[in-house]
């Protein structure tokens, strides 16, 4: 009963952080497919959970929030996009430019605005995303196995949650059943032939960077106002490119990428279980190596499980009309 | 009253900075007729078709379709209007479905399963009346070149073209595939279809066409009825000035093998069988040609014999010596101060670095050698001298050394690498694609100067896509299919219809000397 227990709440907790990781993820995954490699998810991601905690800290409201942080994130996408689509910039430095430029001014802003050691003030309860008691739960969580799982780990999640794994079926609706979709696979292919048929590459590519900045935004906001209450130095803790390295094992495509994340969410939520915990024949494990577990996994999964990885063919590679 | 022309252009300029790309360009192509154009690579063809589909805006000069003046801003303008370009690059995204390709950008709306239901039933119309037969749900990357030319075709009349522009369409193309391509060319102008038909080979020229323009240095130099003119005429036109070959092939007897390949396999880069089990010798004073469709086989073969491929059975043999084998595998350096010298297929990636100065690259290859370098140190006074010397031997124009090799045109990059290749004297030479993107006067002098090495007792190996060439210079041709060598004809032997057969893998040799195991 007690192991039923432990494997309830791992589960719970895996889909906890899982959310950010999703949107994140599936931001990239936009970006990727249109031929705009986007390393700058990192930095978008800390810059939507700044904007989202200080507005809502300073409004009180949720909502203002999560708008501050989606807008914070489209104008960082839309300088990436610029840099990329407009400039024929390098993709990788200006992703990086964005994460380093990030890292710096979102605690220094927050000195600045709220004096508190580059920290935003703690979020009351009612600024923040809380968690949402599905219908029933309560009703059925007597029910054995089926009423735990439902009310115990399916409901009670932030509102911010069950966005995210409602984002992966619409990212692949859109993809594979639409004529946007069609058109923005094609241009991470082959630019070429998307502007010969008379579609504007740099039109689509801008499109696509808009969604994946709102995704991002989604995904820093529930940071800081859902999963936590209040923006702290480097929140995002490599979780943009854990994001990104989902991505690339989800093939870029949802739902294997949806899989990644819940990978590495579970590997992320067991090392928040396993720290201080004594292990048989082992002992206690060091809380720096369990705090390593995910960016292991990621570089053991990169190197040596994912196989043949078929990027999109004009991913990262600027489109000049002539050439 | 006549018909309006399909197309008219009266002096169109097109400039790209300080090149005049397109000058005064007047063009008339008359409704439902081939229309040939003609020029060497560079002498504005491109530039001419881009502006007539939309993708390049003319600096001056009007357009006219079908009798009303248009401007396109765009492609999808070009479209409306009724024109469509085959790019020689085909314009298609691999993973995408032969049906996705065809609705791109011409959806109608913004569901795809709709739109691709009324797409379905407007192409087997479309298949049934121009005698299409393609699987509109296999992904694009697994047609081949003439399948993929096709789909290219079939997405031009879904968009109703009426004028269709075809950029050096048989480039890629086996002869049979060619002789499809016709065939359906003859049937889309029977159909009312106007077609423009751009290539640089003049047989092609003579035809298909109704009539034919050249144009040289931008400018339009010919216009006339194909009936009225001559191969001759036209490359006369082409180059400006009279093309002669003033090498001919001296009778040789073949004394003995220089290169020994010997039940050769190996594997490609993704690990498949790229060679199964070749053999064959090239003699002295021999050139072999060795044909075949792209991808089967022989741009492996040629690096298994210049030492950059190991082979995984089977040995050669260079003057006697072996020098890939399985425990034996000689470098390129090596092989280099054995007197092989190797004049690479794919120019920019393997023979010059097109970022650095033609002088840095003259001496590529050689940079170790004791003409060059001393204790580590580069003696430039004397590769600026080698430099020189090659720019004179083989008339590289212009004739600045310290230009980087990208500023060079084709043709200009191929005779420094030739330069630099027959420096050494070399007594086999191993050659690929000799005169890809070349133009047609530096070929002849191309050839020409195969010839003369051949007739000085050289063993020479030249692999081609290009037919016409290998039939040029040949004593011998070795046809390669699926990694194997179908045989080898005799040059007397040797016609188009044959050597494509064998290239297809449809039929062995018909006097077959020697042939796979």
């Amino acid at each position: 009963m007690e192991f039923l227990v432990d494997i309830l709440l791992l589960s719970d907790s895996t889909l906890r952080v899982a959310g950010p990781l999703i949107l994140a993820a599936l931001a990239g995954l936009c970006a990727e497919r249109a031929g705009i490699v986007d390393i700058g998810l990192e930095g978008k991601m800390l810059a939507a959970a700044f904007a989202a905690a200080s507005a809502a800290s300073v409004t009180a409201s949720p909502w203002a929030g999560l708008l501050a942080g989606i807008v914070a994130s489209v104008l960082l996408s839309l300088l990436h996009g610029y840099v990329s689509i407009n400039q024929r910039g390098n993709q990788i430095v200006s992703g990086m430019a964005i994460n380093i430029m990030v890292a710096g001014l979102a605690p220094t802003l927050a000195n600045a605005w709220f004096s508190r050691g580059g920290q935003t003030p703690l979020l009351p309860s009612e600024a923040r995303f809380t968690e949402i008691t599905l219908p029933f739960a309560d009703a059925i969580s007597g029910v054995p196995l089926l009423g735990a799982i439902y009310s115990d780990l399916l409901s009670g999640h932030s509102l911010l949650t069950y966005v995210a794994f409602v984002a992966v079926p619409t990212v692949g609706w859109i993809l594979y059943k639409t004529r946007f979709g069609l058109r923005l696979r094609a241009v991470g292919e082959n630019p070429e032939a998307v502007d010969t048929a008379g579609i504007s590459v740099t039109l689509l590519r801008y499109q696509a960077m808009i969604i994946a900045g709102i995704l991002c935004g989604i995904s820093g906001s529930a940071l800081s106002t859902a999963l936590g209450a209040g923006f702290i130095r480097d929140m995002s803790a490599g979780k943009g490119f854990l994001a990104l390295a989902a991505m690339i094992f989800g093939k870029w495509k949802p739902v294997p990428t949806l899989l990644a994340c819940l990978l590495f969410a579970f590997v992320d939520a067991l090392q928040g279980r396993l720290q201080g915990v004594a292990l048989p024949l082992v002992g206690e494990i060091p809380v720096q190596f369990t705090i390593m577990l995910p960016y292991v996994l990621t570089v053991i999964i990169l190197a040596g499980f994912v196989g043949k990885m078929e990027a999109p063919k004009a991913s990262g590679i600027p489109y000049e009309k002539d050439r | 009253m006549s018909v309006a022309p399909a197309i008219e252009t009266r002096n169109l300029c097109k400039r790209f900075g300080a090149v005049q790309a397109n000058d005064n360009v007047s063009l008339l192509v008359d409704q439902g007729s081939v229309h040939g154009i003609v020029g060497e690579n560079g002498a504005g063809k491109s530039t001419l078709l881009k502006m007539l589909f939309g993708f390049y805006q003319p600096n001056s000069g009007d357009l006219i379709i079908n009798g009303v003046p248009l401007a396109f801003d765009s492609p999808s303008e070009a479209m409306a209007a009724g024109i469509a370009m085959v790019h020689q690059h085909f314009m298609l995204v691999e993973p995408f479905t032969v049906l996705e390709n065809i609705i791109l950008g011409a959806e109608g709306q913004p569901m795809l399963k709709h739109a691709m239901t009324d797409a379905r039933a407007k192409l087997l119309g479309l298949e049934q009346q121009f005698g299409f037969d393609l699987p509109l749900d296999t992904p694009v990357s697994q047609l081949s070149v003439g399948e993929r030319q096709r789909v290219e075709i079939l997405k031009a009349l879904f968009r109703g073209a009426d004028i269709l522009i075809l950029d050096e369409p048989t480039a890629v193309l086996t002869p049979q595939e060619c002789d499809q391509l016709f065939d359906l060319v003859r049937l889309l102008k029977s159909r009312g279809k106007t077609i423009l038909f751009v290539t640089h080979k003049l047989h092609e020229i003579m035809a298909i066409t109704d009539a034919v323009t050249v144009i040289r240095a931008g400018k339009v130099v010919t216009c006339t009825a194909t009936a009225s003119t001559t191969p001759d005429d036209l490359a006369e036109a082409m180059v400006g000035a009279k093309i002669s070959r003033t090498v001919t092939r001296e009778a040789k007897d073949h004394r003995s093998p220089r290169l020994r390949v010997d039940g050769v396999s190996a594997l490609s880069d993704h690990g498949h069988d790229a060679l199964k089990a070749i053999t064959f010798d090239v003699y002295d004073g021999e050139v072999l040609g060795v044909a075949g469709v792209a991808g089967n086989g022989q741009t492996e073969l040629l690096e298994v014999l210049t030492g950059l491929r190991p082979v995984s059975s089977g040995r050669v043999e260079l003057d006697g010596i072996l020098i890939n084998a399985d425990d034996v595998q000689r470098g390129p350096t090596k092989l280099r101060q054995m007197g092989l010298a190797h004049i690479a297929e794919d120019r920019l990636k393997t023979g010059v670095v097109a970022t650095m100065t033609a002088t840095e690259n003259a001496i590529l290859g050689y940079q170790h050698d004791p003409d060059f370098c001393q204790n580590g140190l580069l003696k430039l006074s004397a590769i600026d001298r080698a430099a020189n010397t090659y720019f004179d031997s083989q008339d590289v124009r212009p004739r600045d050394p310290t230009l980087p090799v990208a500023s060079f045109s084709g043709g200009n990059q191929q005779k420094l690498v030739i330069a630099r290749e027959l420096a050494r004297d070399p007594q086999t030479l191993i050659i690929g694609q000799p005169t890809r993107g070349v133009d047609i006067g530096a070929v002849t002098k191309i050839h020409d100067q195969i010839t003369e090495l051949r007739n000085a007792g050289k063993a020479l190996l030249v692999v081609s896509a290009d037919l016409d060439e290998l039939m040029a210079i040949s004593d011998r041709i070795a046809v390669m299919c699926g990694g194997e060598l179908v045989g080898i004809v005799p040059i007397q032997d040797a016609d188009e219809r044959t050597l494509g057969l064998m290239m297809a893998g449809a039929s062995g040799a018909p006097h077959s000397e020697e042939a796979s195991a």
